[in-house]
């Protein structure tokens, strides 16, 4: 091969990448930095190495850390939950359905997600039917509410991110060799020993990418906790966005965000190294075995 | 065999369509509440279940009848528009680099090009902004186009990625053996049966631009795009014609996704249009050096 072709991948990726250095590594570098930087608004913030900034945003918003995770988690598992009987369904029970149910699944990405959460505030209010329905059943006291509630959020993180679990799950469930279940069968295996013992296994990548699909946009996630929570209910990406735009705290705004990468990065990988696929992660090699 | 039990067997058997059908009615209410709150003869600004007296096509009628509005709806398009062209294009090359070529550092492109999708919106959202205060740069519509063009880019690889690596290089060989040049063969083979791809990602890209609320929210400055309207109503109380906009943004999407579904299905037939055995693989050239 020429000099002039082992250029050629170069030249392609050439403006691509450049973009995402200078527009995503870049600003993380400026991130950083202003992290380090202590000082108010009105007198500038200077760069002091100021490491405490650190310790100090992880102690005043341990709540909000703690419920992130909390609600992240049960919206994920709730999304599992709803996702895995529907990807398997749409799968290998939907017939000539298969495309319209797929298409339901990704609806919602058609309308502003914005929008879709000011729907659920509406569905959620004091004075739907939901709530009235759910008080007659004695449910729910007659002066409760589920507005304002982590019951609200966790609802609205399990809508707006249940396509991103789906999805994968769907992809997964689809490539299924059947007769890997047909053989499990024929060795006298139950239905339901078949599915832990050969469906489960097979669709973990799924299961994988969808969690991680899941539960990192709900971590970050402040319009949720915004719209449908009430003043108890706010997550850390409600912190960050309030100490940045409005409180402009940058220092400490910009330390929190590094700290919210890293804790998300670190269960990321615990997560990957536990549930072992290389799937995900753009592992090409993997991707164009399967392919 | 009594008539509960025969129910509970029914019940049994279709378990799992039951539970998928409540699945995709969870997906489509908000949806269908946001379509029928366009209709609804609801006091100004305040979405509530009393719907008043009823049908009505008044937010229809004078769905453009508000200036800043229409406004933030061509910003979001233009925007869309703009960002879509570049990253689109920009992705497809990096693509085409990543599954054809075999270099030093694709390893490292590749994971630079998955960590964006991994990374929270607040946290890219907050970062860019940590290096536009940096450079005192004035926040607007190039900031926010600099922002989409950079979330999208990933987005548009992996999905064009995805319709290269299925991709049969006989026909791209039997173009060269037939005398075209590499350029010839790229312009008349490689791209029109790249292209539901690429128009795949197209839609990917737009869709993701004209729903973006949380990293345009950190680097809009002034400029008001539709999701940003949206939420600056939301605190006063939305009109009506968002949601008849909402719905006419839903349907007029949901026909360009038809569309391209169908048009990829008619190049799949025509792709078709070989031999129903493959040949034998033709022996793979003798091995480059690979990193």
């Amino acid at each position: 091969m020429s000099p002039k072709q082992r250029l050629v991948p170069y030249w392609l990726l050439g403006p691509g990448l450049l973009w995402l250095l200078l527009f995503f590594v870049v600003p993380m570098y400026f991130m950083g930095e202003l992290a380090l930087r202590s000082g108010t608004l009105t007198s500038g913030f200077t760069f002091t190495w100021e490491w405490s900034n650190f310790p100090d945003s992880l102690s005043g918003h341990t709540e909000q850390i703690v419920r992130s995770f909390f609600y992240a988690g049960t919206a994920t598992v709730l999304a599992l939950a709803i996702g895995y009987p529907l990807a398997y369904a749409i799968a290998f029970r939907a017939g000539r359905f298969k495309l319209l149910l797929l298409f339901a699944v990704i609806a919602p990405f058609f309308t502003t997600y914005l929008i879709r959460t000011i729907a659920w505030k509406t569905i959620l209010s004091d004075d739907s039917p939901v709530v009235s329905v759910l008080q007659t059943l004695a449910l729910l006291p007659d002066d409760g509410r589920i507005l304002a509630t982590p019951a609200a959020v966790i609802a609205g993180l399990t809508y707006n991110f249940l396509p991103f679990m789906i999805l994968p799950l769907y992809a997964n469930l689809e490539r299924l060799d059947m007769r890997l279940i047909e053989a499990a069968k024929d060795l006298y295996s139950s239905s339901r020993l078949a599915f832990l013992k050969v469906t489960l296994p097979l669709t973990m990548p799924g299961i994988v990418a969808g969690v991680l699909l899941t539960f990192i946009p709900a971590f970050g996630d402040y319009i949720n906790a915004q719209l449908l929570g009430g003043t108890g209910q706010a997550m850390v990406g409600n912190v960050i966005q309030s100490l940045y735009l409005n409180q402009r705290d940058y220092p400490e705004a910009a330390a929190l965000s590094f700290l919210m990468m890293a804790l998300i990065l670190a269960v990321v990988t615990v997560y990957i190294r536990f549930a072992g696929t290389g799937a995900f992660m753009g592992d090409e090699d993997e991707l164009e075995r399967r392919a | 065999m009594t008539v509960a039990a025969n129910a509970w067997g029914w019940l049994r058997r279709n378990a799992l369509p039951i539970y998928a059908g409540f699945a995709v009615a969870y997906m489509l209410i908000p949806i269908a509440v946001i379509a029928i709150f366009s209709f609804g003869d609801t006091p100004q600004g305040k979405l509530t279940f009393t719907l008043g007296e009823g049908f009505t096509l008044d937010y229809w009628r004078t769905v453009f009848d508000i200036p800043e509005l229409n406004e933030a709806l061509l910003t979001s398009l233009r925007l869309a528009a703009l960002s879509t062209l570049i990253s689109t294009v920009i992705g497809t090359l990096m693509a085409i680099a990543l599954v054809r070529h075999r270099f030093f550092g694709r390893r490292a492109a590749n994971l630079l090009i998955v960590i964006p999708m991994a990374t929270p919106e607040v946290v890219i959202g907050a970062s860019l902004l940590s290096m536009f205060i940096y450079y005192s740069f004035t926040l607007g519509f190039s900031t926010l186009l600099i922002a989409h063009v950079m979330f999208s880019i990933s987005f548009v690889v992996v999905v064009v990625r995805s319709r290269l690596i299925g991709f049969d290089r006989n026909l791209e060989e039997a173009a060269a053996d037939l005398g075209a040049t590499p350029l010839t063969t790229f312009r008349t083979v490689t791209l029109p049966l790249l292209m539901p791809g690429v128009i795949a990602a197209a839609l990917l890209a737009f869709a993701l631009s004209i729903d973006d609320f949380v990293i345009s929210n950190f680097n809009s400055g002034t400029t008001v795009t539709f999701p940003l309207y949206v939420y600056g109503v939301s605190l006063r109380g939305i009109p009506v014609q968002v949601n008849a906009l909402a719905t006419l943004l839903f349907v007029v999407t949901v026909l360009a996704v038809v569309l391209v579904l169908w048009q990829q299905r008619r190049a799949e037939r025509m792709a078709a249009v070989r031999p129903e055995r493959e040949a034998p693989p033709i022996p793979a050239p003798p091995a480059q050096a690979t990193t």
